[in-house]
């Protein structure tokens, strides 16, 4: 059983406002049977030092990876991940997490690659939820093991590969990077992490638009009116383009994917989750140093 | 390699400890890290912002007339690995020789074995710390 809609009237402008929930809606059912509320974080850390009480960790990093192959876990795995944090197949998950929800959304979209149909975002996030001195709790959550069936990973719909990117040259294509790494210029400031390639800029024809544009002061999703002057007018989207979408690592992308497919209602849009890291280290792509965006 | 005791301590107490212990060890260290003293309070809230991929980290590092380095750190709550990365290191160096800081291998932190439970890419704001923390340490010995 799907727990109810928030009827909140800023999340009913959206193109798919079920999938998201205010914090006071949140407050209001936590705990009920059939939700299961799931921590996704930058920080590892952060989770232990107070959470949502009876919500769940999920770790991107070392948990939805596969820990030798640059990839998914599979649908086992994922099924033992669900199923140890008493998701079954018709639970309702709501993410949230640190950082404008970056990486709780990466979560949402590797759930959605599983097919999981109830996922929803908490607008504002971790940071929202905190500010408005909400409850927050370290006792660690105990739930009951239940069955999660072995699904198989759909990568057709809102992945794609470098092939796929590479067949899709000329098409629309967002990199929600910072600008520094969209020109390639960050890639020689000394003593910074990297971005882990070989070669700076961007995909030839890539529009730059930073994901935070999308967040709003407080973490919240910008309204749709507000994401429409972004995405429509100015970058000159419509909602029947094949967009990809890509950042370093897929993660901020997946926020961005969010915003135009649930948000925004764009019909396809696929996340590019090898990225600047793949690209920027392939062999014989084309790419794009520069603010300009370029074209091949 | 050679590590000053205190940093050679803490690496014995990562590795004697399973991965899962390791992440409540860090989460400890991350409690631990001293307040910044007041004459720098003014310029930790104009925090420099590193990259967008890290945490606010305010960095300052002094080389005292007798050529040991002193650490001050500071970075938000809502960043506890960060700030237990910096916990580390100021366990670890302050107090110490500036040849000693600068002989520490940059990869010195693969020691901890944290690769697994935190992530080899997170590990990598370790690595832009002590190369930070060094690059500072040269400027003020010249």
């Amino acid at each position: 059983m799907a727990l109810p809609n928030d009827t909140d009237p800023k999340l009913a402008e959206y193109a798919h406002p079920e999938r998201l929930v205010t914090t006071s809606w949140l407050a209001e059912h936590l705990g009920s049977p059939g939700l299961v509320v799931v921590e996704s974080d930058e920080d590892v850390l952060l989770y232990d030092t107070g959470h949502i009480p009876g919500s769940v960790k999920v770790d991107w990093h070392t948990e939805l990876n596969d820990p030798t192959t640059r990839d998914y876990v599979d649908g086992e795995r994922f099924a033992q991940i669900c199923g140890e944090r008493g998701i079954t197949r018709d639970t309702t998950v709501v993410f949230y997490g640190d950082r404008n929800n970056w990486w709780a959304t990466y979560a949402l979209w590797v759930f959605s690659l599983f097919g999981h149909a109830d996922v929803r975002m908490l607008d504002g996030g971790r940071a929202k939820w905190v500010a408005e001195g909400r409850e927050m709790t370290t006792d660690q959550p105990k739930p009951e093991a239940v069955e999660y069936p072995v699904v198989e990973r759909d990568d057709t719909a809102i992945r794609a590969f470098k092939d796929d990117v590479l067949a899709h040259l000329g098409k629309p294509m967002v990199d929600v990077r910072s600008p520094g790494e969209y020109s390639g210029e960050l890639l020689h400031m000394p003593d910074y992490p990297q971005e882990g390639a070989v070669r700076g800029g961007h995909i030839p024809g890539a529009a730059s638009v930073p994901w935070a544009r999308a967040a709003a002061e407080d973490a919240t999703f910008r309204t749709r009116a507000e994401l429409e002057a972004i995405y429509l007018e100015e970058q000159g989207l419509s909602a029947s383009d094949d967009v990809v979408a890509y950042c370093r690592i897929g993660e901020r992308s997946s926020h961005t994917w969010f915003v135009l497919t649930h948000l925004l209602g764009f019909d396809k849009v696929r996340n590019y989750d090898g990225s600047w890291t793949e690209w920027g280290n392939a062999v014989r792509v084309p790419i794009v140093q520069g603010s300009d965006r370029g074209s091949v | 390699m050679t590590l000053p005791p205190q940093l050679q301590e803490l690496v014995d107490d990562f590795a004697d400890v399973t991965p899962k212990q390791r992440l409540e060890l860090l989460l400890e260290l991350s409690r631990e890290l001293p307040e910044l003293p007041e004459r720098f309070a003014d310029a930790a809230d104009t925090m420099e912002q590193v990259h967008e991929c890290q945490s606010p980290l305010f960095l300052a590092v002094e080389v005292d007339d007798t050529e040991h380095v002193h650490l001050f750190f500071s970075a938000p709550p809502e960043s506890p690995t960060t700030r237990g990365f910096a916990s580390i290191m100021h366990t670890g160096l302050d107090g110490e020789p500036a040849a000693d800081v600068l002989a520490v291998p940059d990869d010195f932190y693969t020691a901890l074995g944290l690769a697994q439970a935190v992530s080899p890419l997170r590990l990598r704001g370790m690595a832009a710390m002590l190369g930070r923390i060094k690059k500072q340490v040269r400027a003020a010995t010249g």
